[in-house]
């Protein structure tokens, strides 16, 4: 009985010591984690000529496209504002914006971007012009719905063709700008795309690109995000620069309101929005793409 | 093919190279899940022997619970913890949306379960024998749970390497509220999932099989532990 309980005892304290050393692992853990990421941004905080950290909610198009990631340091060292990029589609950009979540917008959805406007979501400067590019109609090279020969300058005209023929058709189905304007020539074609050949993927641009390229579908993409993609599929254009305009793509920058919520860092905002409007930024981004695509990604028109 | 095979290239020179951006990712996925494991253990650990060992009103409905919530789809439990962690939310005040810290929370939320039915399970088996012994050497409460966890250790072995393999490889939660901030929040997984976006494949597949092969240290570290204590 003694050797028992000499026995239980000593292996308690083995335990309690293991639990003490987990403890201790996970507070330094725990320290480390503050050491980490969170401190970075406490000291931007701290410095007093700068504005923090801004989050800008975008649409996958200038991440995917590498715009932001050639542009923002220059902002970030110029200003000592830190930007956190939550790309995402521009709906749900938008929807992070409403909910104050982000503090400044960079999307290309004008219809909705309005919407935004007059719902009160922006601040009072409302929204700003930063550049734009096009949309263009990809699909597989041996073109099954004929579009190239009889319809390559016309948007309306080649999405009626591919559904006449029921050619697979691949939509973004993600509340995108690129899927509002999917839907806006849609809606001038009068027809209500459905059936086995129009494929609703609920994803990123560049993955309906991949999507596009597997499957031997059309899709509708913006230039820049097909460009940087091209070399990896066997797609080819089929229809670009319609004259009628409707394969246009303005992308505005917008500083949430920050009347929603005290967290919002509207200065930094403000910042951003006079930075991407500015000359400098704006000739950075009539340069982006020129060296390795063999012309720019984006026309800067602030 | 070509994609496959330039992987496993990138995979090695990434690794050789000590990129930096590579290093950080690796770094945040196991601190991540590192810290949420571990949290995971303190909590699951005992509330799943005391939960084994004892007999108390309620009991089938919380296992059933418990053994629910080990297949929520992190995808639920992230947009759950986001919409609790807003801005606007009720815990908005802390701002920990976007942030390593709701990643972690998240991962908790979504490994403790795990880590609680496991123990639960592998302790229910020995309750009475350890129960008994716990009672001849006059023991309490608290000192049982620890005879309890010396007895069954090895076994808890598993339910840690199941609890961070969930988390390490998991997507959806760390998507949703840690939102993939280049150098703050981006861990391999999203990196991955992003990577594929932008159509890098060979990329995405040199991180995947780096996840791979720290999967499979971690494992191995484990598996070590579990091997010593049998013996």
């Amino acid at each position: 009985m003694n050797r028992l309980t000499r026995k239980q005892s000593r292996f308690s304290i083995k335990t309690v010591l293991a639990f003490c050393l987990s403890m201790a692992l996970l507070f330094s853990l725990f320290a480390c984690g503050g050491g980490g990421g969170v401190t970075e941004t406490e000291e931007v905080d701290l410095a007093p000529t700068a504005g923090g950290t801004i989050r800008l909610a975008t649409t996958t198009s200038t991440k995917d496209s590498g715009l932001l990631d050639a542009i923002l340091p220059v902002f970030e060292a110029e200003t000592g504002i830190k930007v956190e990029v939550i790309s995402v589609g521009s709906g749900e950009a938008m929807a992070l914006g409403e909910s104050g979540e982000a503090d400044v917008l960079l999307v290309h959805s004008p219809a909705a971007e309005k919407k935004f406007v007059e719902e009160g979501h922006a601040d009072a400067t409302g929204r700003k012009d930063v550049m734009f590019n096009d949309f263009v109609i990809i699909g597989p090279a041996s073109d099954p719905a004929g579009i190239l020969t009889v319809a390559s300058n016309d948007a309306v005209a080649t999405f009626a063709m591919i559904a006449g023929v029921e050619a697979t058709f691949i939509s973004r189905n993600d509340n995108s700008g690129t899927h509002s304007k999917e839907n806006s020539i849609w809606e001038k074609t009068g027809i209500t795309p459905d059936g086995a050949w129009y494929v609703r993927a609920g994803d990123g641009m560049g993955a309906v690109i991949a999507m596009a390229n597997e499957m031997l579908g059309y899709t509708l993409a913006d230039r820049a995000t097909w460009l940087s993609n091209a070399a990896k599929t066997e797609l080819i254009i089929v229809c670009e620069k319609d004259p009628s305009n409707i394969l246009y793509n303005q992308y505005g920058v917008i500083c949430v309101n920050p009347d929603k919520d005290t967290n919002i860092n509207h200065e930094g905002a403000v910042a951003f929005q006079q930075w991407i409007t500015s000359p400098a930024a704006q000739k950075l981004i009539g340069e982006y793409g020129k060296a390795e695509f063999g012309e720019a990604l984006f026309t800067p028109n602030a | 093919m070509d994609y496959i095979f330039d992987g496993i290239v990138q995979a090695i020179g990434l690794i050789l190279s000590g990129d930096p951006v590579i290093f950080e990712v690796v770094g945040l996925s196991l601190r991540v899940s590192g810290t949420s494991v571990l949290i995971a253990v303190l909590i699951g650990i005992p509330l799943g022997i005391l939960i084994g060992t004892r007999e108390f009103i309620g009991k089938r409905v919380l296992l059933r619970i418990i053994y629910t919530c080990m297949s929520l789809p992190p995808v639920i439990l992230g947009l759950f913890v986001f919409l609790i962690l807003m801005r606007q939310g009720p815990l908005g005040a802390y701002q920990l949306n976007y942030t390593p810290t709701a990643m972690i929370i998240a991962q908790t939320l979504l490994v403790t379960p795990i880590v609680m039915g496991l123990t639960y399970n592998i302790v229910r088996d020995r309750a009475k024998d350890v129960g008994r012994l716990g009672k001849t050497l006059g023991g309490t409460g608290v000192s049982n749970v620890f005879l309890m966890l010396r007895e069954v250790k090895g076994g808890l072995v598993i339910a840690l390497v199941s609890a961070f393999g969930r988390a390490i490889s998991e997507v959806g939660a760390v998507m949703i509220v840690g939102g993939n901030i280049t150098g703050k929040t981006r861990v391999m997984t999203t990196y991955i999932a992003e990577l594929r976006s932008m159509g890098d494949y060979s990329q995405a597949i040199a991180v995947g099989i780096i996840l791979l092969l720290l999967s499979l240290i971690v494992n191995t570290i484990l598996y070590q532990f579990q091997q010593r204590d049998e013996k």
